[in-house]
C-alpha cells in the first residue's frame, strides 16, 4: 500500500494550484456575479491540455490517468468550483462520451477540437420530466431515410448556450424501454437545434447551464453515437467516471474551505488573540481536515480503480456521496469560522456556501448513490 | 544558441515567515518552495528565445538542497532542456560569493552564449552573484534588464537604472538579468510535465565541480549570517486633524520631534 504521487501529478498540482490562484482567483466574484462563462481562462485552460486530459495524443489529449485528472479538478475547485465543473463537464462527459463510445471518424471530427478546447462540449441527458428517472425521458429520435430526425428538450445542460457540440439522449425505440435510448451528436448551427433559457442559479455561475431545444432537428444516420438503443447503457458508465468528477470538486472546495478557515482564524482576534487559539474554532477546523482527507481518498481511490479498469460504480458513488456531503458540511462551518463576514461577498467562503450544494445534486443525487451502493451492498434484485 | 538560467528555489513571497529556533534560518514547515519570480523572468526569456529559434538549448543550474529539485523539475516542464542540480552538504551556508565560485565552477567545460539570472534572490535580496559571475569571467554584465534583443553575436539591452531607462550594446557571450517587465512567464502545459519526465536532472557535488570543502559553505564565504530577526511590527498610523495650515504645522513638529527626520 502506497499513498505517494508521482512526480509527475506533484507538479499538475503546483501548475494547477499556481493558475487558479493567479488567474482565477482575482476574477472569481465577477464571474459569479455577472453569472458569465470565463471564455478567456478557458483558452488558457486550453493551452495548459486542461481540456484533453482524459484522451491519447493521437487525440491530441494529454493522455494522462484518472488520478491525475482529478489533481486537476481538484486543484480548480479550490479555487473556483463553477470553472472545475466546467472543465469536468466538457472532459468526462461529453468528450469522454465520444472517447469510449465514438466511431474513429467521429473523434477525428469531435474528439480533437474537444481535446484541442476549440470546441466547447455539452452533454445532456436531464429533462423537465426525466431527472434520476430516465425513462421519463421524451425527446424522440425518429429515423427517416438517411436522418434522425430530434424533436424535444433538455434542461440543466452545462454550457447549453455556449457548446460547440452537445451529446443529446433521445428515445428511437418507444416500445423498448431503457433499451430504446441512444446518443447522437450535434453541432452548433444544425438547423432546429437551440439553446433555451439560461437558468439562473444559486452557485456554479461561472458554469454556463441551459436547455437545449430540439425542432425537427434533423442529423444524418452518422450523429449516432455508439450503437442504437445502447445511448442510457452507455450514460450510465459515463456517469460512473462523472462521480468520480464531482467528488472531486467536493474535495477542492472543502480543501479550499479549510484553507480560507484557517487562514482567518489565524488573523482574527477576539478577546486579544487570534480565533485560532479557540478550542471551539480548533475542532471545527479539525473535523473539517479530517472529513477532506477521508473524502480525498476515497476519491483518488476511485480514480486509481478507474485508472485499472475495474468497476467504479459502488467507489464512484462512495466517493461522491460522502464528498458532496462533506463539502457541504464544509461551507457551512467555514462560513460560521467567519461569522458576519462569512456572510458578505468580501470573503471567498460565501461563494463557496452556495457553490457546493451541485455537489448533493448534479450528477445523481446523493440519495441515488446511496441507492448504487445499496445495490451493490444487497444485490440489485434483493434490493427492489 | 546555449541559454544557461540560474534558478534558485526560495520561500513563496506570499509565505509568513516564522524563524527557526537557531535563530540563524526559517522554519519550513508549512512553506510552499517556488523558483524565485525574477529567475522565472530569466527562464520565460530563454524559453522564448527558444520559441523563435528551435536550435535554441537552455539549461537551468539550481544551487540548493534536494528539494531543489521540483525548482528544476518546473523548468523543465516550461521546457527547458536540461538540468543541474549543485547539490553538496558543503555548499550549505555559501555567502555570494561562494555562491558565484561554485557557479563559475559548474561553468568549467560548459560552452554558453547567453547567462540569464533574475536580477536578485527574494529572501536575502543581495542581487550579488550574477555580477561576482560576471566578474569571474570578465563578461559584460547587464542588470536589471526590462527588453532584450539578441542578434547574432550581440545583444541589446534595456535596463532600469534610477529615473531613467539605459540601453546597453554588448556582445556575446554575457551575463543579464531578469527584472519585473521583461515577459510574462508561462504555465507548465500538461505536455510539457509528462515531457519533463523523460529530462534527466544531473547532479554535480563539490568533488565533480572540482571544489574543496574549504573554498564553499561557511568555510569559503566571508559572510555569515549570525542571527535573523523579524521586522519590528509596524506602529499604527497616524492622523493628522485641522486645516491645512495647521496640518503642516503639526506635520513638521512630528518629524522634528517623534521622527527626528528634521
Amino acid at each position: 500500500m502506497d499513498f505517494s504521487f508521482t512526480v509527475e501529478n506533484q507538479e499538475i498540482r503546483r501548475t494547477v494550484r499556481e493558475f487558479a490562484e493567479r488567474e482565477i482567483a482575482p476574477r472569481v466574484l465577477h464571474f459569479d456575479e455577472k453569472q458569465e462563462f470565463p471564455r478567456a481562462i478557458f483558452r488558457s485552460l486550453a493551452e495548459l491540455g486542461l481540456l484533453g486530459i482524459l484522451f491519447p495524443p493521437e487525440y491530441d489529449g494529454a493522455g494522462l490517468s484518472y488520478v491525475d485528472y482529478v489533481t486537476v479538478l481538484e486543484g480548480l475547485a479550490r479555487v473556483d468550483g463553477s470553472i472545475a465543473l466546467s472543465v469536468a463537464a466538457h472532459n468526462s462527459l461529453c468528450s469522454n462520451h465520444i472517447y469510449k463510445f465514438g466511431t474513429e471518424e467521429q473523434k477525428e471530427r469531435y474528439l480533437k477540437p474537444l481535446a484541442r478546447g476549440e470546441f466547447i462540449g455539452a452533454w445532456s441527458l436531464t429533462e423537465p420530466t426525466a431527472g434520476s428517472d430516465a425513462s421519463g425521458t421524451k425527446t424522440q429520435a425518429k429515423r427517416e431515410g438517411d436522418n434522425w430526425v430530434l424533436n424535444g428538450s433538455k434542461t440543466f445542460a452545462t454550457h447549453g448556450s455556449v457548446c460547440d457540440v452537445a451529446v443529446v439522449f433521445a428515445v428511437s425505440d418507444r416500445q423498448a424501454g431503457k433499451k430504446g435510448i441512444s446518443a447522437f451528436i450535434i453541432a452548433k448551427n444544425t438547423e432546429g437545434f437551440r439553446a433555451g433559457k439560461k437558468e439562473n442559479k444559486l452557485g456554479m455561475r461561472a458554469s454556463e447551464t441551459s436547455e437545449l431545444i430540439m425542432d425537427d432537428c434533423r442529423v444524418p444516420a452518422e450523429a449516432l453515437l455508439g450503437q442504437e438503443g445502447q445511448g442510457f447503457v452507455n450514460a450510465l458508465q459515463i456517469l460512473d467516471g462523472g462521480r468520480i468528477s464531482i467528488a472531486a470538486l467536493a474535495v477542492g472546495m472543502a480543501q479550499g474551505c479549510l484553507h480560507h478557515s484557517l487562514s482567518y482564524a489565524r488573523q482574527r482576534e477576539q478577546f486579544n488573540r487570534p480565533i485560532a487559539q479557540f478550542q471551539a474554532v480548533q475542532f471545527m477546523l479539525a473535523d473539517m481536515a479530517t472529513r477532506a482527507e477521508a473524502a480525498r481518498w476515497l476519491t483518488y481511490r476511485a480514480a486509481s480503480l478507474k485508472d485499472q479498469d475495474q468497476d467504479v460504480g459502488c467507489a464512484a458513488a462512495m466517493a461522491k456521496l460522502y464528498s458532496g456531503e462533506i463539502a457541504v458540511q464544509a461551507a457551512n462551518v467555514a462560513v460560521q469560522i467567519h461569522g458576519g463576514y462569512g456572510f458578505t461577498k468580501d470573503y471567498p467562503v460565501e461563494k463557496f456556501y452556495r457553490d457546493v450544494k451541485l455537489c448533493t445534486i448534479g450528477e445523481g443525487t446523493s440519495e441515488i448513490q446511496r441507492l448504487v451502493i445499496a445495490r451493490s451492498l444487497i444485490g440489485r434484485r434483493s434490493a427492489g | 544558441m546555449k541559454i544557461i538560467v540560474f534558478i534558485k528555489q526560495v520561500p513563496d513571497t506570499a509565505t509568513k515567515i516564522v524563524l527557526a529556533p537557531d535563530g540563524k534560518s526559517l522554519d519550513e514547515t508549512n512553506v510552499n518552495f517556488v523558483i524565485n519570480p525574477y529567475d522565472e523572468f530569466a527562464l520565460e526569456e530563454a524559453l522564448q528565445i527558444k520559441d523563435r529559434d528551435p536550435l535554441t538549448q537552455v539549461t537551468v543550474i539550481s544551487l540548493g538542497v534536494e528539494r531543489a529539485q521540483n525548482a528544476l523539475r518546473s523548468a523543465l516542464a516550461m521546457g527547458a532542456d536540461g538540468a543541474v542540480l549543485l547539490k553538496d552538504e558543503a555548499l550549505l551556508g555559501s555567502d555570494a560569493g561562494a555562491t558565484a565560485r561554485v557557479l563559475v565552477a559548474a561553468l568549467k567545460d560548459v560552452s554558453f552564449d547567453l547567462l540569464l539570472f533574475g536580477k536578485q534572490g527574494v529572501g536575502l535580496d543581495q542581487g550579488q552573484v550574477d555580477i561576482r559571475v560576471a566578474e569571474a569571467l570578465g563578461l559584460p554584465h547587464a542588470g536589471v534588464v526590462v527588453k532584450l534583443e539578441i542578434d547574432g553575436g550581440r545583444a541589446v539591452a534595456e535596463r532600469e537604472i534610477e529615473g531613467a531607462h539605459e540601453i546597453m550594446n554588448f556582445a556575446l557571450p554575457a551575463v543579464v538579468t531578469a527584472q519585473k517587465g521583461l515577459n510574462e512567464p508561462r504555465y507548465a502545459s500538461l505536455k510539457g510535465i509528462m515531457a519533463a519526465k523523460k529530462k534527466p536532472i544531473e547532479i554535480r557535488d563539490c568533488a565533480a565541480l572540482g571544489l574543496r570543502a574549504d573554498q564553499v559553505g561557511e568555510s569559503g564565504s566571508l559572510t555569515r549570517i549570525k542571527k535573523l530577526s523579524l521586522p519590528p511590527a509596524r506602529k499604527e498610523g497616524h492622523k493628522i486633524e485641522g486645516d491645512p495650515a495647521s496640518q503642516a504645522k503639526e506635520l513638521i513638529r512630528l518629524l522634528r520631534e517623534e521622527a527626528k527626520a528634521l
